[in-house]
């Protein structure tokens, strides 16, 4: 296999992987947008997507189709509760208290799942059964080709959603001035709801995807590509949706390039210096807009 | 009158100082202590330092820092590298070990002071665990740690029978960051805590009060962390994970941000009690949790109000506060 192959399945595998990030940044960016908070349990609700998709499939032995439907419902639902029992209290307290709930909730989602399933990995097949294809060379799995399409769709929806319909209207008009769109009539607390439904559906998808790339399943799971695309949100500028979509795949393409070509172990610390040195060089991001702080 | 005040603050301190250690030393060599709770005697000292030094970030100057195991590691590493290497008696590189490792875990807070120069809030929490996780990493990596096997055979210096150091040192560390906080610097910094807009108006350097309290933060979780090596007597990367330093910030939550007593306390609580409920092990993790949640909602509700409202619970907090 020459070079320039092996060089081109480490970008295929870059953006797989990228894309799984970028749909996880979505969530936050959007969270981050509106609730201007980090929402430090999204990384776990990726785990706890995987984990309904392991129950679905494995133990209430549905048809592939309904258990993802009911992955991503049980996501959704759990979502907008965290939103309305942990952080709605929490809406006028300082940023440190919000961050440090979030802290506990992920702590919280881990520890259940950990009493639940155990700490032993669980096994859980691909549900993609497709075989790859090979294109002058370059061989392309299945789940490859599936993440690819499912997130492209999802990315496509997502823009149409904010963008041409009225609630999407509203999230925008929130995340702008919160004070201002509840004047205009706008339900915050609504569509803060909305909002965290949605990041929530697109992390159960990611999650469904990831396990059907890695096939075992952890309470941990989800912290590391959680972490990861935080680092992509804030690489795009947090708050921005096209930012959210360029920095997971920008982030994915360095992490698959610098596992193959640098070095392994080292690959961690070069996706977090990536995030000292942006944040160091343009705060904002790459799309993001600069905020002004007052007094 | 305000000076006699000080004194009397002081021999009291000094008195539950004495107490405590005699209690404890009287026990611990006089043979009381089951060995499960001779174990739990260092841990507690290196937890209470781990939880003060925090608390100097998070609570004092109102940076939430998730990578404060990160630091731990430097020191950690640092310290038993050099015991095991140097040959000396006991009394001589010990020491040094100590104070090699506080100064190199100091050495990278002052890498991290350079973006929270720049940043505060939400990122700034991001990046101290980018900066715990770049750590865990490269040791990972670097054959001199001996990477994912971990480091083993380290000399003993600081188990229980060597508790009456880790005590002074542990005692040291608390009068320190104390003294910091009442003093000027100290004022500084939870001015910047409190409004760092109207802080810098008033020429406070904000920039340099920051990274110092980083700093000084860092130097003593490097302290605890040569404690821990070698107390232990074996060191892995995956130790100082996120989950250790989320610990230690359970701990001053817990314990009531920007309060030194608080902290000493949840950090005593906090390491006895999981070991004297063993059965309930796997439970730990999500009391954590709850705990964090709880108190978080607990501290910003109007329940809080109403019980502050009450005379009775209102010395009785007011007591806490001082601290």
């Amino acid at each position: 296999m020459g070079i320039l192959q092996n060089i081109l399945e480490q970008v295929i595998n870059g953006l797989r992987s990228g894309s799984i990030y970028a749909l996880i940044a979505l969530g936050y960016t959007m969270v981050y947008g509106i609730a201007k908070m980090i929402n430090f349990a999204h990384g776990d609700i990726i785990m706890v997507g995987a984990y309904a998709l392991y129950v679905g499939i494995t133990l209430l032995h549905l048809p592939i189709v309904a258990a993802v439907l009911f992955s991503i419902a049980v996501c959704t639902i759990l979502g907008v509760v965290i939103e309305r029992v942990a952080y709605k209290p929490l809406r006028s307290a300082p940023p440190l208290a919000v961050l440090i709930t979030a802290i506990g909730v992920s702590f919280l989602l881990q520890s259940l799942s950990l009493l639940i399933f155990g700490a032993t990995p669980i096994p859980q097949a691909s549900i993609v059964t497709f075989e790859g294809i090979k294109i002058g060379g370059v061989s392309i799995s299945g789940i490859t080709i599936v993440t690819l399409i499912v997130t492209t769709i999802c990315m496509i929806v997502l823009t149409w959603f904010i963008h041409k319909t009225k609630m999407g209207s509203a999230m925008r008009a929130v995340s702008e001035d919160k004070g201002a769109a509840e004047l205009m009539g706008i339900d915050v607390n609504k569509t803060i709801s909305l909002t965290f439904a949605i990041g929530s559906a697109l992390a159960a998808i990611a999650g469904i995807l990831y396990v059907c790339q890695y096939q075992s399943l952890r309470p941990t799971l989800g912290a590391m590509p959680g972490i990861k695309a935080f680092v992509a949100a804030v690489l795009g500028g947090i708050g921005s949706v096209p930012g959210a979509m360029l920095g997971g795949v920008i982030l994915g393409l360095i992490e698959s390039l610098s596992k193959a070509y640098i070095s392994t172990e080292l690959s961690d610390a070069i996706v977090f210096g990536i995030l000292v040195l942006v944040l160091l060089v343009k705060p904002s991001g790459l799309l993001g807009k600069i905020r002004k702080e007052k007094v | 009158m305000k000076n006699k005040k000080i004194d009397k603050q002081l021999i009291k301190n000094i008195a539950i100082i004495v107490v405590v250690y005699a209690v404890v030393a009287g026990l611990l060599y006089g043979g009381f202590l089951t060995r499960q709770f001779r174990s739990l005697l260092v841990p507690v000292c290196i937890n209470v330092i781990l939880a003060v030094s925090l608390n100097l970030t998070t609570g004092f100057l109102g940076e939430l820092t998730l990578g404060h195991a990160g630091f731990m590691s430097v020191g950690a590493y640092t310290g038993a590298l050099i015991t095991m290497n140097l040959n000396l008696p006991l009394v001589v590189e010990f020491p040094i070990a100590l104070i090699a490792g506080g100064l190199m875990a100091s050495l990278f807070g002052v890498i991290i002071g350079v973006p929270v120069l720049r940043l505060h809030g939400d990122y700034l929490a991001i990046v101290t665990l980018a900066f715990g996780e770049i750590i865990k990493s490269l040791i990972n990596a670097m054959s001199v740690t001996n990477g994912a096997m971990g480091l083993s055979g380290i000399e003993l210096h600081a188990n229980y029978k060597h508790f009456t150091f880790v005590f002074i040192l542990t005692i040291l560390t608390i009068f320190a960051i104390k003294n910091m906080v009442n003093s000027r610097q100290g004022r500084a910094v939870c001015s910047i805590r409190d409004n760092y807009i109207a802080a810098e108006a008033v020429g406070i350097p904000v920039s340099k009060f920051k990274v110092m309290a980083f700093v000084v933060a860092a130097f003593f979780a490097g302290i605890a962390g040569v404690i821990y090596g070698h107390n232990v007597g074996t060191l892995k990367p995956t130790t100082f994970d996120y989950n250790k330093s989320i610990e230690i910030l359970v701990i001053v939550v817990l314990g009531g941000m920007g309060s030194i007593k608080g902290s000493i306390i949840a950090a005593v609580i906090l390491t006895i009690l999981p070991e004297v409920l063993r059965g309930a092990d796997e439970f730990r993790m999500l009391l954590y949790a709850i705990v964090l949640i709880a108190m978080m909602i607990f501290n910003s509700s109007q329940l809080k109000e109403r019980i502050l409202a009450n005379d009775i619970v209102a010395k009785f907090t007011k007591v806490k506060k001082e601290a």
